[in-house]
Formats: structure tokens, C-alpha cells, sequence
């Protein structure tokens, strides 16, 4: 369970360019759901994504995962947490150019310092389970696109943590592809995953997948529950 | 001055460690003045950064000055020919005042780098930095102490120059010498041989009780017995380890077992020691920070891991001087 | 143990991470060997250079003593020879003759002098490497020289020296005595200095002291005074050298520096997604400390074995004239290879130790960068 109490994010606090992006959020995410944040761009979704991520603290407010609160841990402590409980699925794949499909899988598990035996199997299973086995020692600048986001996905998995984080993943999908990607999302939530996604494609925020839509307009919530 | 390669080496490498530990120290007094971990605001986030750039620094400061430590007393080996009446490190270091204190001072540092970097590590074992204003007030006296060093290191090569007559490690080392390190050559053998095992086994004795225990009053006394230890060690040295070494009954120089036709025997020695000092040092430090919250979990570890180390660099350099000692014919009674 | 795999893992993305961006790390790589090259080959030279002539020196005289008139060397008489073998504390004393002789067709000082056994016969010479090469002279051949009284003699070359002796015996012409007394004029019972030994070394410098209360106008000169300078002299031209490189020295930090900030898009792409998938900034620094050290490690190996090659194989051809002096007659000779720890871990000291301090703060910069960064980008 995901609670942000009162929480407020500004950018360039003080300067002439200061901006806020959410005001005031109060919102519980569910366990073991797929929970869509949608809205237009710029309506703060993303910042919201990164602080439930724990990817940046709030300015102000509290933000808890399972009953711990993370507002207050220091950068140190953070990156671990990040690293344990969360699988991030970047709007750009941002995987790592030059190194192949398993290297990249395994990066995010590096700083825990397991032998590489039992790293290795670890990924290339999560490869194996995305069709992407023949691929895993390929550049991932050979890729398609699709397999590009399988990667990712691949990596977001190998340190199995409960919560996936994901962020426009359909942006550069196509339909068929972006229903695969739903459905992904519906297998890792019956395995008792967390999903978030942060949308504003109408494919992702209407499927059967989605238990809760979470719209966003100028840095606060809408009650409205609709997509788009 | 004269223009060693490993003097301006030395001197470059000073002046360098000296920007970054007052560059350092520019740093902490910020943290000490603006640091508040409850508030998320932008500059309290970068100066949880900047503590990452002082952590990298202080590292390297000290990786530094154990490496320039050693290379600072084989320099002063190495020009010994340059000098009248040099005949190893300990005249070259007599040849000015600055000298000495220039490596009193480095040693010095050594230690309290390394109580240092073992306070950092157990401060980012914390959710909450418990350490972190010790830590800083810690840097706010090494800072000056490491400027000080510099300061002597370059006088002390300023001032060298070939024609100057200085004494060899006979007289400063010697039985008919003034000064402190005559004192401990005419110290009777037999009362250092017992002082020095008894000091030994005392030490291994509290660090054994405190690792087993976990008494911090164990813990304090193993401690501060570190100084002591290591005043007895080096007096141990000059009065008759070194001797055997030598199997000369009056070269007591502590310099000379640096040298390689004792195998290099005084590197070992020395390290061990200079470990040892460290960790006891460190073990003092944790346990006066034992009631902080955040970090109960790990310091038992830390603690153990640390006392561990301590008593086996202890046990390091008995070892290796009685080894020196039993394997020798060279007897030194009856001198 | 898992600190050792975290290692692994982050030297392996260090290197990959260099291959990557292989233009910039190839340039940083070159510039640092070269700087590293020329610096070891300063003091492998001046430190062989030093022990050979550290290892000569161990043949010459303990105790030389010259006679001073004016402040300048005059002959010393016989007597002198007497009363100083006299003095308690002196072994073997005997009389050296030797002088220079100019040749003025190639403008070359030689130095000609009697052996110590006075072996040579009449009218024949031993000659040093150098002479030999200079004038064109083998074994057999005969040169003619200018005598002191106006007449001239013809020597004939009974032998050259071996190779080995060039560093001291280059421009050496050895004589006998009475050919030698013939070429420069000089009267029997006459020696142009005294060289004798000491009992006990540690003498040394109190029998100089009773010579100079003998006899006044002598000057005794100890072996230790002239190691002591010779290794002042090399430190110094050596100290010299690397003095005037600092200014090289300098702009390489400021590159290393500059080549560390300016990341690239990609560069700090690939930290964003680091952070992101939840590295730590010290993990990050780890990483980046790693690359410094490959580049670093790297560059210090192939400057070093390169320098080494560069003194010891190909007899050090580029910074000769520095280092050796001006002089007509050249020794040619091989250095004997010895490169100490010593030598490596000043050189380390000079290098290393600077490019690392340099390259801290950029490299810290980087690993700072935040994550949401990334979410952006």
C-alpha cells in the first residue's frame, strides 16, 4: 500500500522560474492492483510517478510504502529501496546503448554483489519468459521496438520486486503491442505485483487489465474517474 | 632545496591532499552550520551530497598519507649520501628542525584519517547520520593538522641542503646520546622485554574480554591501552627489537629495518602497528557513540569486526619481532 | 564474498563503458602515456646514471691531496709524498700523474696519465674508446704529440680500452712515466697529486684534517665529498628537467579535469539510468573511480615499459644532451637496466596520484546527477 499524505512538489523553488507541479496530493494506492494515474501533459502525473517511485522527494508531505515512511531517508537509503521494491518501465526504454539485452536485465541487481551464476540464470529466465532468449546476447541497438520494451520490462523484474512503476510504456507501441503490454501487466499483478502506470493512452487506461483510474489536472486529483 | 624526483613528488602530492582536505573542510562547516535531515528542501539535499564528496576526498587523503608516510621516510633513506655524517633516514630527518615534527605530524594523521573513515562508515549505516556532526568536528581538527604537515614537509625540503653536517642514528640513537631516543637505548633490556610482552598480552587480554562480552567498559579500557601500546612498541623498537634485527648491540636506529638488507622487515612492522593504532583508536570512537538509535544493529558488528582487526595487527607485530628474535643467534643479554 | 563480485560488476561496466567512448579515452590515454614516458625516462636514466657512477667511484682514491698555490693546483714535490706516508692512519700512499693534452685539428681535451703500475711501455700508448674513435686510431697506429720542449713523439697505440670503461675513460691516453715527464715537462721527484688510504674509514675525515695542519697549502679531497656532489649534480639536472615539464605536467591535469566534467548526452544518460533503477551515488562514484583507475593503471604500464626501452634499449636517445653535457668525445654505452620500487612509486606519485585528485570533483558531479532526470529526458 502506497500513501501520499499532503504532499506538494516545486520546481526552482525561490527563482523566477519556479514551478509547482502537484499541490496538495492526498491519495492511497492499493496493493496488488493496476492502478492508471491519466491526464494531459503537464498535469503532474509524471512527478507523482516519480515520487511514489521514490525517485525524488516531495517539497513538503509524507510519502509511506507498506507502512514505511521513505520522505525522510536519505538518498542512501532511498536508492535501496528503489532498488528492492521497485521495477521501473521508462517512457523512453532507457536502457543502456552499446551492451547487450542481458547486461542490461542485469545492472539494476550489480550493487548486490551475487555471484554471477545464479544473476545470469535469473535473467536469461526473465528473458526466456519474454520470447527473448535468441536475443539476450544481441546489442540492444539491433532491437525492435517491441523487444526493446520487452527488455525493459525483463529488467524491471530481475530483483523481484512488488512494485512496477511504468511510465508512457505504450507511448512508442503500436495497438497490438500495447494490448501485449496490458496483458503483461494483468500476469504480473495475479503474481501479487503492485502495477502504476502513468498514461494518457486511451488503450492503456481503458483495459480490462485497470482496476483504478487516477485522474490528474494541474497538479491535483479530479474526482472524475473517467479516462482521457 | 634540492630537486629529488620523489621530493617534488612528495611536495606536489602534499600541496594537492591539503586544497582537498580544506576544500573538504570548507564543506563541513556548511553541513555543521545547515544540516537538518527532516526538511526535503533543495540545498538540504545537496548537502547530503556534498557529504559524498567529502567521503570520496577524505579517502583518498588518507590512502595518501599512508603511501606518503613510507615514501616520505624512504626519500630521507635515499639521500643520505647527500649529507656529512647521514648515514640512513634518521640523520637526513635531523638536518633541520622541520624534520622530525614533519613526520610526527604524518603519522598523527595517518591515525586520526583512519578514525576518520571509520566513523564515515558507520555514520552511513544510519537512516539518520547519527555521527555526522562528530564526524565534521573530527575533519574541522584534521583540516589544520594536515596544513600544519605541509607546512613542515615543504620547510623541511626548503631547508635541506648537501653541505649540512648532520648526526647519524649512532648519536640520536645511541647510548651517549641527549634527547629521548638515547633515553630508551639505555633502558635496561630485560624490564622493556618484560614491559613490552606484558603490554601486549594486557591489550590482547581486554580485547578478547571486550569481544567476547561487549562490555563497553571492556571496550574503553582496550581503547585507550591503544596509545599506550604503541608508545611501548616503538620504545620496544628502538631499545632492542631493532637490535636483533641488526644483531649489533648499538645500532638501535628504528629507521634502518626500513632498509632492504633486513628484508624490508620495518615495512611490516610498522604497518601492523600503525593498523593496530587505528583500530583501537576507532573501537574508543564507536563506543562513545553506543546509545545513538540508528545504528544499534550494525555497531555490535562493526565493533567486533574492528576489535578483530586491532588484536591481529597486535598479534602481527609480537609476532613477527619475537620470530626476529627467536631465529637469531645473536643473543643480547649480558650487554 | 559479495564486495569482491560488486567489484567485478562495476570494473566490467567501467570498461565497457570506456570502450564506448572510445575517441575521448584513446586521446586521454595517449596524452597520459606520453607524460608518463618522458617522465620515467628522466629518472630511469638519472637513477642508472647515478649508480654507475655511484659503482666507479668505488674504485677511486679514498683520500686525494692536491697542492694549492695561488688557489691554483701546482705540482706536488716528493717530500710531500714522505712525510705523509708518515702520518698514523695512511695506507699506500703514492704519487698520480696525469694532465690534459689538447689537440687542437679536432679541438678535443685528452686525458693523459700514467697507470698505476706503470705498465705501459715506452713510446706506446692505451687508449680510451673515445680517442679511438675520435682519431680514427686502432691498435697498432701511431699519433703524433706535441712535446712540452717544443719537440714532437709518435705513440703507438698498444691497446684500447674496453667498452665498459667509457663512462670514466673515454678521452684516457695512458703512458709511462718518463714519456710522460717528456710530453708535459715535468721534473723528476714532481707529481701532479697524491692519492693514499685510510685505515679505518671512518677516519677519513680526521687524516685530511692532519694533512691540511701538515702541510698548509694542500688540499686533501675525500671520496664521499665527490659522491655527495655527483649525486647532488644528477638530482639537479635531473630535478631540472622535470621542473620545466611542469608546465606540461599542468596542462595535462587541466585536459584530465576537462575531459572528466564535460560528460556527454549519452554519458549522463546512462548515470540517470543507473540512479534510476536504484544505484546509489557512492556506487556510481565506485564506477567512475574505476574507469579513472583502468586509464590511469593503463597509461602509467605503457609509459613505464615504453620508457624503459626507451632508456635501457635504445640508449636514450632523445634527451641525451641534457643530461650528459657538452663534450667532443662522446661515450657510447649501454645503461645497466635497474628500475627500483623506489623509482615506480615516485613516478606513481607524480602521475597517478595528480590525474586521480584531479578527476574527484568531476567525477563526484556526475555521480550526482538525480534520477527524475532521466524521466525527463
Amino acid at each position: 500500500m502506497i500513501v501520499l499524505k499532503h504532499v506538494t512538489k516545486t520546481f526552482n523553488q525561490g527563482n523566477s522560474n519556479e514551478f509547482t507541479a502537484l499541490k496538495d496530493l492526498n491519495v492511497i494506492l492499493a496493493p496488488n492492483k493496476v492502478t492508471v494515474l491519466t491526464g494531459p501533459s503537464g498535469s503532474g502525473k509524471t512527478t507523482a510517478l516519480s515520487i511514489i517511485g521514490a525517485m525524488t522527494k516531495p517539497t513538503s508531505g509524507r510519502v509511506e510504502i507498506f507502512g514505511r515512511e521513505i520522505t525522510s531517508l536519505p538518498e542512501r537509503f532511498l536508492a535501496q529501496v528503489r532498488r528492492t521494491q521497485f521495477g521501473f518501465i521508462f517512457q523512453h526504454f532507457n536502457l543502456i546503448k552499446g551492451i547487450t539485452a542481458l547486461e542490461n536485465v542485469m545492472i539494476p541487481a550489480y550493487p548486490n554483489g551475487e555471484p554471477l551464476g545464479s544473476l545470469r540464470e535469473r535473467a536469461l529466465s526473465l528473458l526466456e519468459l519474454f520470447d527473448l532468449l535468441p536475443k539476450a546476447g544481441s546489442k540492444i541497438d539491433w532491437l525492435s521496438g517491441g523487444e526493446v520494451q520487452r527488455v525493459t520490462i525483463a529488467r524491471a523484474l530481475i530483483n523481484n520486486p512488488k512494485i512496477i512503476i511504468a511510465d508512457e510504456p505504450t507511448a512508442h507501441l503500436d495497438s497490438k503491442l500495447s494490448r501485449e503490454f496490458m496483458d503483461i501487466m494483468a500476469k504480473l499483478k495475479s503474481e501479487g505485483r503492485t502495477i502504476i502506470i502513468a498514461s494518457h493512452d486511451p488503450a492503456v487506461c481503458e483495459s480490462e487489465a485497470v482496476d483504478e483510474a487516477i485522474r490528474f489536472r494541474d497538479g491535483q486529483i479530479l474526482p472524475s474517474h473517467a479516462c482521457v | 632545496m634540492i630537486l629529488h624526483p620523489a621530493i617534488l613528488a612528495l611536495s606536489i602530492g602534499s600541496l594537492m591532499t591539503c586544497l582537498m582536505i580544506v576544500y573538504a573542510a570548507f564543506y563541513g562547516v556548511r553541513i555543521l552550520r545547515h544540516w537538518d535531515l527532516q526538511s526535503g528542501s533543495e540545498s538540504q539535499l545537496m548537502l547530503e551530497k556534498k557529504t559524498h564528496l567529502v567521503s570520496t576526498l577524505m579517502s583518498y587523503v588518507f590512502a595518501y598519507q599512508l603511501c606518503s608516510l613510507f615514501l616520505f621516510i624512504f626519500t630521507a633513506d635515499k639521500i643520505t649520501p647527500l649529507f656529512v655524517g647521514a648515514m640512513c633516514a634518521a640523520g637526513t630527518l635531523n638536518a633541520n628542525g622541520y624534520g622530525y615534527p614533519a613526520l610526527l605530524l604524518k603519522i598523527i594523521n595517518f591515525i586520526l584519517g583512519g578514525v576518520w573513515l571509520i566513523i564515515n562508515y558507520t555514520d552511513n549505516r544510519g537512516i539518520d547520520y547519527p555521527l555526522i556532526k562528530k564526524k565534521y568536528q573530527l575533519l574541522l581538527l584534521i583540516a589544520p593538522l594536515i596544513v600544519l604537515e605541509w607546512i613542515f614537509q615543504t620547510g623541511y625540503f626548503l631547508k635541506l641542503s648537501p653541505d649540512i653536517i648532520t648526526s647519524c642514528c649512532g648519536s640520536t640513537f645511541g647510548s651517549d646520546g641527549s634527547g629521548l631516543g638515547s633515553a630508551f637505548t639505555v633502558f635496561p633490556i630485560m624490564p622493556m622485554k618484560v614491559i613490552f610482552y606484558a603490554t601486549m598480552a594486557l591489550t590482547g587480554a581486554f580485547g578478547l574480554v571486550f569481544y567476547l562480552s561487549r562490555n563497553p567498559r571492556a571496550g574503553f579500557i582496550f581503547a585507550s591501552m591503544g596509545i599506550g601500546t604503541l608508545m611501548v612498541s616503538v620504545a620496544s623498537l628502538i631499545s632492542f627489537i631493532s637490535v636483533y634485527v641488526y644483531e649489533l648491540p648499538t645500532h638501535h636506529c628504528p629507521f634502518c629495518i626500513l632498509q632492504r638488507e633486513y628484508g624490508y622487515v620495518g615495512y611490516f612492522l610498522y604497518l601492523s602497528l600503525l593498523g593496530g593504532a587505528v583500530g583501537s583508536a576507532g573501537v574508543g570512537t564507536l563506543i562513545s557513540a553506543r546509545r545513538m538509535q540508528s545504528i544499534q544493529e550494525d555497531l555490535p558488528r562493526i565493533l567486533r569486526r574492528l576489535t578483530t582487526a586491532t588484536l591481529l595487527c597486535y598479534l602481527l607485530f609480537t609476532g613477527i619481532a619475537t620470530a626476529r628474535m627467536l631465529l637469531t643467534d645473536f643473543r643480547l643479554e649480558g650487554y | 564474498m559479495a564486495w569482491i563480485e560488486k567489484q567485478r560488476y562495476l570494473l566490467d561496466l567501467a570498461l565497457s563503458s570506456l570502450l564506448r567512448r572510445r575517441g575521448k579515452n584513446l586521446a586521454l590515454v595517449l596524452v597520459f602515456t606520453t607524460i608518463v614516458f618522458v617522465l620515467a625516462s628522466i629518472f630511469f636514466f638519472t637513477g642508472s646514471i647515478k649508480r654507475e657512477a655511484s659503482l666507479v667511484l668505488k674504485g677511486s682514491p679514498e683520500v686525494v691531496v692536491q697542492k694549492l698555490v695561488a688557489g691554483r693546483h701546482d705540482l706536488v714535490p716528493e717530500s710531500y709524498l714522505t712525510r705523509i706516508s708518515g702520518l698514523p692512519g695512511v695506507k699506500n700512499a703514492r704519487g698520480r700523474l696525469w694532465g690534459y693534452y689538447f689537440e687542437p685539428t679536432v679541438g678535443a681535451n685528452l686525458t693523459v696519465m700514467v697507470s698505476d703500475a706503470d705498465v705501459v711501455r715506452q713510446e706506446t700508448m692505451v687508449i680510451g674508446k673515445g680517442v679511438a674513435r675520435t682519431f680514427q686510431l686502432q691498435k697498432g697506429q701511431v699519433m703524433r704529440f706535441q712535446c712540452a720542449d717544443g719537440t714532437e713523439r709518435d705513440f703507438r697505440v698498444a691497446e684500447v680500452l674496453s667498452p665498459e670503461s667509457e663512462l670514466l675513460a673515454s678521452d684516457l691516453v695512458l703512458v709511462s712515466t718518463q714519456d710522460f715527464q717528456r710530453l708535459f715537462g715535468v721534473k723528476k721527484g714532481f707529481y701532479t697529486d697524491l692519492v693514499l688510504e685510510v685505515r679505518n674509514s671512518k677516519e677519513t675525515a680526521t687524516v685530511a684534517e692532519k694533512i691540511k695542519r701538515l702541510l698548509p697549502d694542500t688540499r686533501p679531497i675525500l671520496r664521499s665529498e665527490i659522491l655527495r656532489t655527483y649525486e647532488a649534480i644528477f638530482d639537479w639536472r635531473g630535478g631540472l628537467l622535470l621542473f620545466t615539464l611542469g608546465g606540461a605536467a599542468l596542462a595535462f591535469i587541466i585536459f584530465a579535469w576537462d575531459k572528466a566534467t564535460s560528460l556527454s548526452f549519452e554519458e549522463r544518460r546512462e548515470i540517470g539510468i543507473l540512479k534510476a533503477v536504484g544505484w546509489e551515488t557512492s556506487e556510481v562514484i565506485a564506477l567512475k573511480t574505476w574507469e579513472g583507475i583502468v586509464v590511469s593503471l593503463t597509461s602509467f604500464l605503457i609509459g613505464t615499459i615504453a620508457a624503459y626501452v626507451h632508456v635501457f634499449v635504445a640508449s636514450y636517445v632523445l634527451f641525451e644532451p641534457v643530461l650528459k653535457g657538452w663534450s667532443v668525445l662522446y661515450p657510447q654505452f649501454h645503461l645497466i637496466p635497474f628500475v627500483g620500487p623506489y623509482e615506480l612509486v615516485a613516478l606513481l606519485f607524480l602521475t597517478v596520484v595528480p590525474y586521480t585528485a584531479a578527476t574527484i570533483v568531476p567525477c563526484w558531479r556526475a555521480a550526482i546527477i538525480d534520477p527524475d532526470e532521466v524521466m525527463r529526458l
